[in-house]
């Protein structure tokens, strides 16, 4: 199975790359955007997906300052 | 006094940690794929980029088969020195409390600053006075602490004026509670011969081959 690990600074932990794209994008006449958070996005493929959070605790995420959402995919569709 | 210093691949300033290192005593290196520490009495895990920083900064090194020995060494009390990536390591091992998180201005600093000894009860700090103030080179993208909510044991802090990542507390190292593992984002080994500017880090170094001396 396909998955897709969205991995995400913690709510609370600053984030200046968040910041500083923030303040680029009404430079480009982007306005009204807010809250910009800058993570990283993991794929992979996985025989027992049920391992994935136990992966994202242990190595693929830091949870002290870092949350994930898993995306699974099936089939070529999110499930 | 023997020192170990850990090799990774991506590691590049543990020669001038053995060379700092053996000012004060014997100084071998710790290859990162074997398990023997070799009978060292205190372990040195240097600065670099250990395997490319990839995923996180010390993410994956701390899966060596050495730190699996290193994690053992201090759980008996062993003295642990975690430098700049080494700290970085040592948290992501579990070793340390708290996080290290990109800079906050965004850019790698390099740079001498000034640090203050908050806590000299560490087998790494029993050289310094309590308060002491040292000058020692800074050079890292991510080195912003982060301490978890029960707060940590901080034993340098920057200098007023002289945080130069966003730390926050102002914090540039903890030790774990029993105080025998320290990590600091500044590099002591850069700081140790007057023609490079201070010879501040010296302590550090000084400080174990004290507390096994007492």
């Amino acid at each position: 199975m396909k998955a897709q690990i969205l991995v995400r600074p913690k709510e609370g932990i600053l984030d200046p790359q968040g910041q500083a794209v923030e303040r680029a994008l009404p430079a480009l006449g982007f306005e009204g955007v807010s809250h910009v958070r800058v993570g990283r996005l993991i794929e992979l493929e996985v025989e027992d997906p049920s391992q994935i959070p136990a992966m994202c605790e242990k190595l693929l995420t830091n949870p002290l300052i870092e949350d994930y959402d898993v995306i699974y995919e099936r089939d070529g569709a999110a499930a | 006094m023997k020192f170990g210093v850990v090799r990774f691949p991506g590691s590049c300033d543990e020669v001038d940690a053995q060379l700092a290192a053996s000012r004060v005593g014997e100084a071998v290196l710790l290859w990162h794929g074997d398990r023997d520490l070799h009978g060292v009495d205190a372990v040195i895990v240097p600065g670099g980029f250990s395997y490319g920083d990839y995923l996180r900064a010390g993410a994956i090194a701390r899966f060596s088969p050495v730190m699996a020995s290193v994690i053992e060494f201090a759980g008996e009390g062993g003295p642990v020195l975690g430098i700049c990536n080494g700290f970085q390591v040592l948290c992501e091992a579990g070793l340390l409390p708290g996080a290290l998180l990109p800079n906050m201005g965004l850019r790698f600093v390099s740079r001498q600053v000034d640090v203050e000894v908050a806590d000299a009860d560490t087998p790494f700090t029993r050289a310094c006075e309590p308060g002491q103030r040292l000058s020692i080179p800074v050079k890292h993208m991510t080195g912003r602490y982060h301490p978890p909510a029960e707060g940590a044991r901080v034993v340098l802090r920057y200098a007023p004026g002289h945080n130069p990542n966003g730390s926050e507390q102002d914090i540039a190292g903890v030790a774990n509670e029993r105080g025998n593992v320290f990590g600091l984002m500044p590099h002591p080994e850069h700081a140790v011969d007057a023609l490079t500017g201070s010879t501040d880090g010296l302590a550090l170094f000084e400080s174990p081959a004290v507390a096994v001396a007492a």
